[in-house]
């Protein structure tokens, strides 16, 4: 699961270039920047869930 | 807003004679700046485990400076102009310095060029200091230094290529967006870096043995010397001050008549974050917490690192302000919800605040587009440093491995890497004493 989280991370970068090289339009960059952001946000959460999933099994 | 708008035509360079002398001056106090974070990392730490944390912390950096020396400039491009680039979309990318390993060229560089290395140089050590502290009483002396070497001479060269020479510097020029992406005092290339070292290195070592029992709520252990925590702090500021002026002078071509309104948001930023995590921990805990207070303050320090070379003191202490809100909650939090075991709370006070300093700094900068070439920065350092930060960190702890053994941990890592104690003449507590 921290795996899948730190996969996505990546995912929400490329979308931001993606973002930078597509859109010229300043609005539409700032939208597709901030899904970006929420996609990082997302792969973060997602880690950080991963993280307290093994810390809880492992616990003595 | 403040006069002093990032890149301002008819700035200031280095080069000058009035200024290099005067850069210079400041980036030799900045160091300060290391020696209260060694400080910090030390109290906050176990006393079974202090001489370890200070050697810990004088080995980063004498690591940091021989290997960045060594093949860190010549990734970071310090001294050459320009970088290697690809072009996509029409655009050049730059991604990697074209520097020579062994500083070469450094004798016939500018002083521009030079006050540059020497600011990179103090960043590496900075960068690669800041998570040792997480991994305080388990992480062995080993680890860190192997840590440190790969933080100095690939992960933090890199990311300072991008931000203050390559891509990330020249989206203003390329992409219209504001002035590029602004870390005029290493708040992304510094602070965000270690702060997300550290939640990577958090993740890969583990909390401390004891300290998420299957029952009940996580064990406190506290630091073991918050003198040396609050004095580590004030130390801090002096080369906090020296070493955001050098930054604004360095990145932004900042006039010298603009200096003192840097400084002073520089202390503005640090007293209003003392003075909200005090009133935070006053109302949550019943009484000021010590560590925590020194903890908000260094996150006010962090966060003007992003942004006090140009918005205006009442900003400033907006900015602080909220850092010194967020570090106490997001400290315990980190702690109580999310089961991360950071004793020198460097992924919030670093890494959250770093965050906070940019993005004020997108916010409150007078040109257009600027809040979006900080959030492309940040979008940068969180979702590919971080990744790949922990990715190379797994790798290297394959081979060096980041933990002590339980016996280690136990006896504390003193006695078990150094062979003797930091405070031979005291009563070590037992673990259970904690509870």
């Amino acid at each position: 699961m921290k795996y899948a989280g730190l996969l996505l991370m990546p995912a929400g970068f490329f979308l931001t270039i993606a973002a930078l090289v597509l859109f010229p339009d300043p609005l539409h960059r700032g939208i597709f920047i901030l899904c970006a952001l929420a996609v990082e946000g997302t792969g973060l959460g997602v880690a950080v869930r991963g993280h307290m999933a093994s810390r809880r099994e492992s616990r003595p | 807003m403040n006069a002093l708008a990032p890149l301002a035509p008819g700035g200031v360079s280095a080069n000058s004679d009035a200024v290099f002398p005067f850069t210079l001056a400041l980036l030799l106090v900045a160091p300060l700046i290391l020696a209260g974070l060694a400080l910090i990392n030390t109290g906050l730490g176990r006393s079974r485990s202090a001489a370890q944390a200070l050697l810990g912390n004088v080995s980063i950096v004498s690591i940091a400076a021989i290997l960045f020396a060594l093949v860190g400039a010549a990734i970071a491009g310090s001294l050459s102009a320009t970088g290697h680039a690809f072009h996509v979309a029409g655009k050049p990318w730059d991604w990697i310095g074209s520097g020579s390993l062994l500083l070469g060229g450094l004798g016939t560089a500018t002083g521009q060029a030079q006050l540059g290395l020497l600011f990179e140089f103090q960043a590496a050590a900075l960068a690669a200091l800041i998570p040792w502290g997480s991994g305080a009483d388990r992480l062995r002396l080993a680890a860190g230094c192997a840590l440190a070497a790969l933080v100095s001479a690939l992960v933090f060269p890199l990311t300072a290529h991008w931000i203050w020479h390559g891509w990330l510097a020249q989206l203003g020029g390329n992409f219209s967006l504001g002035a590029g992406f602004i870390d005029p005092g290493g708040a992304a290339t510094v602070h965000m870096l270690g702060g997300v070292s550290a939640l990577a290195i958090v993740w890969i070592t583990g909390p401390r043995r004891g300290k998420f029992p299957k029952e009940g709520l996580s064990t406190a252990m506290p630091g073991h010397h918050v003198v040396y925590v609050l004095f580590g702090s004030m130390l801090s500021l002096v080369g906090w001050l020296a070493w955001n002026a050098a930054g604004a002078i360095l990145w932004l071509h900042a006039p010298l008549s603009a200096l003192p309104v840097n400084a002073i948001n520089t202390v503005l930023a640090a007293a209003a974050a003392l003075l909200a995590t005090l009133i935070v921990t006053r109302i949550r805990f019943g009484k000021p917490d010590a560590s925590l207070c020194a903890n908000g303050w260094l996150a006010g320090l962090v966060a003007s690192s992003g942004c006090a070379a140009f918005i205006t003191p009442g900003e400033s202490i907006f900015v602080g302000m909220i850092a010194g809100i967020a570090t106490p909650l997001l400290v315990e939090m980190l702690e109580l919800a999310l089961s991360i075991d950071d004793p020198s709370g460097a992924i919030t006070v670093h890494g959250v605040a770093g965050l906070w300093g940019l993005l004020a700094g997108g916010l409150f900068a007078p040109q257009p587009g600027q809040l979006l070439a900080q959030l492309v920065g940040i979008a940068t350092l969180l979702g590919l440093v971080l990744p790949l930060v922990y990715l190379l960190f797994a790798v290297l702890n394959r081979a060096v491995p980041f933990r002590v053994d339980p016996d280690g941990e136990r006896i504390g890592m003193d006695l078990h890497e150094l062979g003797g104690g930091a405070y031979p003449e005291f009563v070590i507590h037992r673990d259970e004493s904690y509870r």
